[in-house]
């Protein structure tokens, strides 16, 4: 203890002010060493670990550490480190893919191809105007009921299995995989942590990029973090591998090629990860990397039931929430601008045509870079926006119910049937996998970088830099793509 | 340590386990009108938001890997009839304020009153996390231990004897398994105690320093207990103004460290002394 408290209860106050307290400090502070504050760290080290040595004992020797060390010598290796990693995420998106296809379908059936001819003729019943039926039924229903059948299935086996990995403690294990690799691009081994966030969600990613010290790290960290592939952007690679990588291969391999496409593209924004980090620590973002300890905890046995249980709650129907949330407006938006018409042409078809030149260029369309557009605030919705807009733009909609529906898509064959008359090719299908990892985070994780940083010129940097890299990658492989492919 | 037991023969129910668990409530997100805030802290990692989870019902994420939580999560529970908010905090290995959460663990602890904090440490890790704890014990005096990941040392084969810990410390030290809801009705009463001012904790403090620096320390927590009466770290403040921290210099000039004194209760003659036996 300090001095006593009853004592000093009755000094008076008088003389003594703050600076004064200050201006003493400062004076004592050249009376002693400068490494007090050394001395004194080591003295609270030695402190915790002489009561730490009185207090524990050894009876039993641990098995369980050897094992542990065993595990992390196979898993950390140099030569199986890397492609235990690969196999393992390939493992768990074969087993999303696989698994989710046939739930997907009877979604889709529900809801779609039953439930919303069952709404429209509800509310026609009611006699609601058209515009009102539209804007409701069509615009709304029915893309927050596409978004529900072809998401929630991935998310609901995806997010366990991701969990399951996490607290058994194979994550950090990752992070210090990649830890060297970060280091030799100059950014914070730690940046491999708020990097595992991100493939959860990017504003998470921002956020815990708080862990790192070093401002200049920190704001690399935060800049990359969008290259790790989010929750909202799952679904679409897993979707576009599906249909047009997937049925490239023979039907017993299909899932395994897609899983295979989608760990390569993950691959790569790993990779491109460390190829941005590396420019910005050499060019504008200038130092040394700072060195730090990383702990590797023990292996844990997941709790199963009860993992499933919180990664169901916690990830899939929060973000499932986020998604319909961000949907119901979304579909509104789609179903005006789809008609809505200036002039002749809807909105929404003068702004494909517009766009249309560029998206050819690099390999995508005018639809593409319209969804992308209006999906600004959450990637989830981009699928469906794609797929709306294709639907109007390549007059189909006579067989559905109107313009701006979003239609029958209870099987995979029928999305893919309305993206081949929307005139796709395996190269857009590559292209747009591609622009999905590469392109400007979502409008939240824009905000939280703003928040973080605290600075427009970083925000703006991290907001479009990646669209910019995106439309250069995309450009590149079409024009590659057809110098090949005559 | 047993003869105060059996002065609290009438307090026997709230020692009882089943009892506690019975009474706890969880509040989840509901914090209002909170009669005690407490605080969790630790080192990254070692079950501090399992336990927030488990008291307040809550489902912040927990994963098995260091700063996954890295701002303050809020949440509330009702036990033995007083109302608690418990705010779990940033993992850190240290309160030196060197990185951001590290700060947002400090600056609650130092100003944000909490009128207990709980310093979850890990049971295999003993050495690194007493470090924290240590550093925690300069800070406030009103401090419970939760020796979390008991199963794992088990596991490990260590024994750690929860007792002499709490001897050596001056604080209760409450062994527990928080992922499999070891230990946490035995917290629930250790917190409760020392809340309402029933434990009384005499922390350990650090005295081995070198004379020039023991003279230089005890002028200035002389000033400081001129300036702020009975505030309950001085010495800490005093090393904090020596090594030129920045945050705690404001502190001191704006007052911010006087609003530490209010509120802190005066020990009192018929407080029960420390009870360092929770559990069993």
């Amino acid at each position: 203890m300090t001095a006593s408290t009853a004592e000093t209860m009755h000094t008076s106050t008088d003389g003594v002010q703050p600076d004064d307290i200050l201006a003493t400090a400062q004076a004592l502070r050249w009376q002693i060493s400068g490494d007090f504050h050394e001395k004194i760290v080591e003295a609270a080290y030695a402190e915790a670990a002489a009561i730490a040595d009185s207090v524990v004992t050894r009876p039993g020797a641990s098995p369980r550490l050897a094992l542990d060390r065993t595990i992390d010598r196979i898993v950390t290796s140099r030569r199986w480190g890397f492609p235990l990693m690969i196999l393992l995420f390939t493992l768990v998106f074969w087993i999303t893919i696989a698994g989710s296809n046939y739930p997907s379908q009877w979604l889709a059936a529900i809801l779609v191809d039953w439930g919303h001819p069952a709404l429209k003729q509800l509310v026609d019943g009611i006699g609601l105007p058209w515009q009102l039926s539209g804007l409701l039924v069509d615009g709304m229903y029915l893309t927050t009921a596409w978004v529900v059948s072809v998401m929630l299935p991935p998310m609901a086996i995806f997010f366990p299995l991701f969990t399951l990995l996490e607290d058994a403690g194979y994550l950090p294990r990752v992070a210090f995989n990649l830890d060297n690799l970060f280091r030799k691009s100059g950014a914070h081994g730690k940046q491999s942590l708020s990097m595992m966030m991100g493939f959860g969600c990017n504003a998470a990613g921002v956020v815990a990029t708080r862990i790192i010290d070093s401002p200049r790290e920190r704001i690399i960290a935060m800049i990359t973090n969008n290259f790790a592939l989010c929750n909202g952007r799952w679904p679409t690679q897993i979707l576009i591998a599906t249909l047009f990588i997937g049925a490239l291969a023979p039907a017993h391999l299909a899932g395994l090629v897609s899983a295979t496409a989608v760990v390569g593209v993950t691959m790569l924004g790993i990779l491109l990860t460390f190829l941005v980090s590396a420019g910005l620590s050499r060019t504008v973002l200038k130092g040394e990397a700072s060195a730090y300890s990383l702990e590797l905890p023990p292996y844990r046995p997941p709790r199963i039931l009860q993992t499933i249980y919180t990664s169901i709650i916690d990830r899939t129907l929060y973000v499932l929430w986020r998604a319909i949330v961000f949907a119901l407006p979304a579909g509104a938006v789609i179903w005006l601008i789809a008609n809505i018409h200036i002039g002749g042409p809807s909105i929404a078809e003068h702004l494909i045509g517009f766009l249309n030149p560029v998206g050819l260029l690099i390999g995508l369309n005018g639809v593409i870079l319209v969804a992308y557009i209006v999906a600004i605030p959450a990637n989830e919705i981009v699928l469906p926006t794609i797929l709306m807009l294709t639907v109007l733009s390549t007059g189909m909609h006579e067989a559905g119910a109107g313009a701006g529906v979003i239609f029958e898509l209870a099987s995979q064959n029928a999305t893919y049937s309305i993206l081949q008359a929307g005139g796709w090719t395996l190269l857009t299908g590559i292209n747009l996998m591609l622009f999905s990892l590469i392109h400007n985070p979502c409008s939240t994780t824009i905000y939280t970088i703003y928040r973080e940083s605290g600075s427009a010129k970083w925000t703006a940097v991290a907001a479009l830099l990646p669209v910019v890299m995106g439309l250069l990658v995309t450009f590149v492989v079409a024009q590659v793509w057809r110098l090949f492919a005559v | 340590m047993t003869e105060q037991k059996s002065i609290r023969a009438h307090a026997a129910c709230e020692t009882c386990p089943v009892h506690n668990a019975g009474n706890l409530l969880r509040l989840g997100v509901d914090m209002s009108d909170w009669d005690y805030v407490v605080a969790l802290a630790g080192n990254p990692n070692v079950g501090k938001s399992t336990v927030f989870n488990a008291l307040t019902g809550l489902r912040q994420h927990t994963g098995n890997w260091p700063g996954k939580t890295v701002t303050r999560a809020e949440g509330g529970f009702e036990y033995d009839s007083h109302r608690y908010k418990l705010v779990d905090l940033p993992g850190t290995y240290s309160l030196l304020a060197s990185s951001p959460d590290e700060e947002v663990a400090r600056d609650f602890i130092l100003f944000g009153q909490p009128d207990v904090t709980i310093v979850v440490v890990d049971a295999t890790q003993l050495e690194r996390n007493l470090n924290l704890a240590l550093q925690v014990l300069e800070i406030t005096d009103r401090v419970v231990v939760c020796l979390n990941l008991m199963d794992e040392a088990r596991r490990h084969g260590l024994e750690v004897d929860h007792r002499a810990l709490a001897r050596r410390l001056g604080v209760p030290v409450v062994p527990a398994a928080a992922r499999y809801r070891e230990g946490l009705p035995e917290l629930l009463a250790a917190v409760a105690d020392v809340a309402t001012g029933r434990t009384v904790c005499k922390p350990r403090r650090l005295s081995n320093e070198p004379p020039a620096l023991k003279h230089a320390v005890s002028t200035l927590v002389r000033q400081i207990h001129t300036l702020y009466p009975g505030l309950p770290n001085a010495r800490w403040v005093a090393l904090r103004l020596l090594d030129g921290d920045e945050s705690i210099a404001a502190a001191l000039r704006n007052g911010g460290l006087g609003d530490l004194t209010r509120g802190e209760p005066v020990p009192v003659e018929t407080a029960h002394p420390v009870e360092l036996e929770m559990a069993r």
